[in-house]
């Protein structure tokens, strides 16, 4: 009877190991359409999902970055532009720590639209960059069309950027995390740092997620 | 008899020197935690929680040295912003614009308290007076 007590907590206590150590998957956000397609006669239902549409910009560097810059990476998106003074330094102190903590993977890329793309030119951005102190083609500081920006802004999801009287620019501090398929799979608040672990560590899960590792 | 009356003096006495004293404690405080509150609605997004500043783009306001260097300037800096204009924080340049803060003497007055009182820095109270002379001869 001691034996078969002893052996039951033996298996109990190595599934509870097991059920811990489960990975858990991300939620897939954004708009979703059903497709259904004919395949050898019968009849399949799948799913289409919100993607980021097609953008071209250019980084600090002066290269040009599209969206196929971005293929087999995951990264995180957020808007700025570089003479804010509300937001953006709280936003970019938390965005630091995520620099540092993914800056020596490849598959990791940061990307910041600028919404005042009339100031912010190539040579203010690398200023930028260099004062922020990044390096490297890690994260990278993008300036594009107005139009075309503030557009892509709606299929991120986030608050489409306004101009007030005062020409300031009104925006929203959330970073996007954003899959290999360029599905939304996170919004967190860039100004709260908490949220801002939380990316970190949903960077990591989604990481290790099997279609991540594949890329397709 | 005698005694009672001598303990009560001298209590007395040691209550109006305390209560004496504090009143300038207690105006620090309200000072202190009136420009808290000012420092996070203004000037904390740049500055930081800790007055770390953020790399090379934001002055901390952790150089002791150079707010005693500058003490005169402090209320100027916050007034009018500054401009084109390069300071020297913690052996650093910094060159970058800081926006102007359209705040009242006392504001200034309290939010100065704040910084210079926190952050490892330990410089007393400023007070509103102080702030209106200093603004008189802001350049």
């Amino acid at each position: 009877m001691k034996k078969l007590i002893g052996a039951i907590a033996i298996i109990l206590s190595c599934s509870a190991c097991k059920f811990n150590a489960a990975p858990t998957a991300l939620p897939i956000y954004g708009n979703r359409t059903p497709v259904t397609k004919t395949v050898d006669g019968k009849t399949e239902t799948d799913t289409i999902y919100q993607t980021i549409p097609a953008f071209k910009t250019v980084n600090q560097y002066g290269d040009s970055i599209t969206n196929k810059s971005l293929d087999n990476n995951i990264y995180v998106a957020d808007f700025f532009f570089t003479t804010c003074p509300s937001i953006c330094p709280v936003m970019h102190r938390n965005m630091l720590t995520v620099y540092d903590a993914f800056k020596n993977e490849k598959d990791v890329k940061i990307i910041s639209y600028s919404i005042d793309p009339k100031h912010d030119s190539v040579n203010i951005l690398k200023k930028y960059a260099d004062k922020l102190g990044i390096a490297g083609n890690t994260w990278w500081l993008l300036q594009g069309k107005k139009e075309e920006i503030y557009k892509l802004s709606e299929s991120y999801l986030v608050r489409r950027p306004e101009e007030d009287a005062k020409q300031m620019f009104i925006h929203d501090g959330y970073f996007l995390l954003i899959d290999k398929q360029k599905r939304i799979r996170g919004t967190y608040d860039g100004t709260v740092p908490d949220q801002v672990n939380h990316l970190i560590a949903d960077i990591k899960t989604l990481k290790a997620e099997p279609d991540q590792i594949s890329g397709k | 008899m005698k005694l009672k009356v001598i303990s009560a003096i001298c209590l007395l006495l040691g209550v109006l020197f305390f209560s004496c004293q504090s009143d300038d404690e207690i105006t620090f405080r309200r000072y202190y935690t009136t420009g808290n509150v000012v420092y996070q609605n203004r000037c904390q997004n740049c500055h930081g929680t800790d007055g770390q500043g953020l790399s090379a783009l934001m002055p901390p306001l952790t150089d002791s040295v150079f707010l005693k260097a500058n003490k005169a300037s402090l209320s100027c800096f916050i007034k009018y912003g500054l401009k084109e204009k390069l300071l020297i924080v913690n052996k650093k340049p910094f060159d970058g614009d800081m926006p102007a803060m359209d705040l009242a003497p006392i504001e200034i007055a309290e939010v100065l308290t704040y910084v210079t009182n926190s952050f490892g820095n330990k410089m007393g109270i400023v007070t509103a007076q102080q702030v209106s002379d200093d603004l008189v001869k802001c350049k």
